[in-house]
């Protein structure tokens, strides 16, 4: 084991063991804070399941779960300011919920419908808002880092207090555009969390073949960046490591790296099946360790949760996703004019032209 | 008005650009104290500071995928990319990223930045400092693709890169960064992306061309006259989107074209070209459409003369559109 200890703070030890970790003090969260965060989980995880369902019915092309891992990127994300920029990728919905992306919004970008705020141009999963400056996903793994450090970068030239949070996975470190991204972020000490969540795989490439390292997190050392390494299942420890990295952002000492360990639960994407390449028991294993389960046990300790609360909390957040899925699948495709919308800021005479034949077209298509 | 070359207007709209707008920031290898290999960029940063004028590490990938992140911000990055051959590090970053963030996102995410960069041959700097690969952008959605060929344009097209709200490649013909001397407004001014400039107007041959090979189709025109062959020259400017209503309307006068590309020929911005005439010109056309281009062999060192469109190919060439 490196010398990276795991940060910890609940005291249930579900993902470490003894030895190995760095006990946090609990951060300062009020009662509404920590229903917020719960509410956030349940309700990203009754998400997962409503489309995963509809993935199988055939009324969603794909879909993306983040079940399990919910805790990484709702911990992370709530712990970041408004002014903040958030550059996800495509396995964090619950840090766009949190920083207030509303859900009929998000379950229109996976519908591709009319009011989608992309019209309808991308796969599900790969949504981006402005007013909560959550960038817009794309599909290429680990584009995004370099972009988190470039905003973070360009907002300290600009004498910003912006900090930035780029996201990735464990399979993101081993492309180019993490090593360049955190390589600038070293060099300029870029105000940038880069947010590690190590689920264990990049579809069926497990954490071993990525990488002979022994962590992510040692990577930092190289780059002259901080690193942290943290129990991704534990939401208070992510909180309280990010709001430290935060804070060190904001000092201008620069970027962090945070390994957060956790498991991707689900499968990678609709199109794959894990039970060709994992085992059960390492399945039920993590499953044993659910971030839900652990921050609802927190809260019991505490006397903020009972059976009452999550039955009505249940019942609450399926039927918001269900509302927002009966509006979406309402509303119908974007107009065919926008197909040439937005290639630039202006439409060219070259655009002009084919969008004069195709509109030509579609006109002929509904007449047969 | 001053004479200068295309170093010095690139310069000194660079230095305009950054005291006007303070969200201009010039990043890349060596840019700095240096000025950049070519000096470009000589005296910005002692002007405006190592902030805004940045040495970066040597990573073309880095400079554009940070540069994409400034620009998403709210900044106007212009990057360089000391050779255009360098930049294919960075080429998932300008095709996936730069050039399609308007799209996907709904006009949420654009991401106005200019990557400036020297192409093309003629310096004997063999596979690696000598290649145009203007086509590749020109191929992607989102891109825009600009090339001057003289001070006057090289300072005009990039104020109006630099204000454009989408990503320009900026390709400056390194061959001609000194020998191409003009008289060059000391003020503002832009030139508009998308508009041609007729170089020299003719009546037998419409010849199109852009950056250091006008000069050679300029040279050739000398020897061209005087086998009594007038050529129309159409210098596009901007690659993408290209004008091609200059163009089609110079074919239709002439009915006879030719493109001239030191790029290789084969899948070259020259093939789209002559495509377009077909499409919108061949009821008028009194012979075939050829190009003069560079071979489809990588860039070579010692050979380069062999490799590159010359005067003498521009003049068999027009002589056989004639016959």
């Amino acid at each position: 084991m490196s010398h990276y200890k795991i940060h910890t703070v609940m005291k249930d030890n579900a993902t470490v063991r003894p030895g190995e970790c760095t006990r946090l003090d609990e951060p300062n969260l009020s009662v509404e804070d920590l229903k917020l965060l719960y509410r956030t989980m349940v309700l990203n995880r009754n998400l997962d399941g409503k489309m995963l369902n509809l993935q199988r019915q055939g009324r969603l092309g794909f879909y993306l779960t983040s079940t399990g891992e919910e805790a990484t990127h709702i911990g992370s994300a709530f712990a970041m300011a408004k002014n903040d920029w958030v550059f996800p990728c495509y396995r964090e919905p619950g840090a766009a919920l949190i920083r207030g992306f509303a859900l009929q919004d998000y379950v229109n970008q996976c519908y591709g419908n009319a009011d989608d705020l992309a019209k309808g141009r991308q796969m599900p999963c790969h949504y981006g808002h402005k007013e909560t400056h959550l960038v817009t996903i794309s599909s290429p793994v680990g584009t995004q880092i370099p972009h988190a450090v470039g905003a973070a970068w360009g907002a300290k030239i600009k004498g910003d207090d912006t900090v930035v949070i780029g996201y990735f996975g464990d399979g993101a470190t081993s492309q180019g555009d993490f090593h360049v991204g955190i390589n600038f972020a070293g060099v300029y000490k870029a105000p940038v969390i880069l947010f590690c969540r190590n689920n264990g795989y990049a579809i069926s490439t497990p954490f071993a073949t990525q990488t002979a390292s022994e962590s992510i997190v040692i990577k930092a050392q190289a780059y002259g960046v901080e690193g942290v390494l943290v129990d991704g299942n534990d939401i208070l420890a992510v909180i309280a490591v990010t709001r430290r990295a935060h804070e060190r952002a904001r000092s201008g000492k620069g970027a962090t790296l945070i390994e957060a360990l956790t498991y991707r639960v689900g499968a990678h994407s609709t199109s794959d099946d894990p039970t060709v390449y994992r085992q059960d028991e390492e399945l039920n294993e993590w499953k044993e360790k659910d971030p839900i389960e652990r921050l609802k046990n927190y809260m019991k300790e505490k006397n903020i949760w009972n059976v009452d609360y999550e039955h009505r909390l249940q019942e609450e957040t399926k039927a918001e996703v269900n509302l927002a899925v009966e509006r979406a699948e309402k509303i119908g495709p974007p107009p065919v004019e926008s197909l040439f919308d937005d290639v630039f800021a202006d439409l060219n005479p070259i655009l002009r032209e084919q969008k004069q034949e195709m509109l030509r077209f579609v006109g002929s298509h509904k007449e047969e | 008005m001053a004479v200068m070359n295309i170093i010095q207007a690139i310069n000194n709209a660079l230095r305009l650009e950054m005291r006007r707008d303070k969200r201009v920031v010039i990043m890349g290898e060596d840019v700095g104290k240096f000025g950049g290999v070519f000096r470009a960029t000589s005296g910005l940063a002692d002007e405006f500071g190592a902030a805004r004028v940045v040495d970066t590490p040597l990573s073309e990938g880095g400079i554009i995928g940070t540069a994409i992140g400034m620009a998403l911000y709210g900044m106007r990055p212009v990057p360089e990319i000391q050779f255009a051959d360098f930049i294919f590090p960075g080429f998932d970053q300008i095709v996936n990223e730069a050039a399609k963030s308007r799209y996907r996102s709904g006009a949420q995410f654009p991401v106005p930045m200019v990557i400036r960069t020297p192409y093309g041959g003629g310096i004997r700097g063999g596979h690696y400092h000598s290649q145009s690969p203007e086509a590749y952008f020109i191929h992607t959605p989102g891109l825009k693709v600009v090339v001057p060929s003289n001070p006057y344009e090289a300072k005009g097209l990039l104020l109006s890169a630099i204000r454009d709200e989408d990503p320009v490649i900026f390709l400056e013909p390194k061959r001609v960064y000194r020998a191409s001397k003009g008289e060059v407004p000391e003020g503002e001014y832009t030139i508009p992306l998308g508009k041609a400039d007729i170089t020299q107007a003719g009546t037998d041959i419409t010849v199109i061309a852009w950056g250091s090979m006008l000069h050679t189709v300029l040279k050739a025109e000398k020897e061209v006259r005087k086998e009594n062959i007038s050529l129309e020259i159409v210098n596009l400017r901007t690659l993408s989107p290209w004008d091609f209503e200059t163009v089609i309307e110079s074919v239709k006068k002439t009915g006879r074209a030719l493109v001239v590309q030191e790029a290789p020929k084969t899948c070259g911005f020259g093939g789209e070209i002559v495509a377009t005439i077909m499409e919108k010109a061949f009821f008028n056309l009194q012979a075939p459409v050829l190009r003069v281009t560079g071979w489809d062999t990588p860039f070579p060192y010692t050979l380069e003369n062999d490799y590159l469109p010359n005067p003498a190919r521009i003049l068999d060439a027009c002589k056989r559109i004639m016959e």
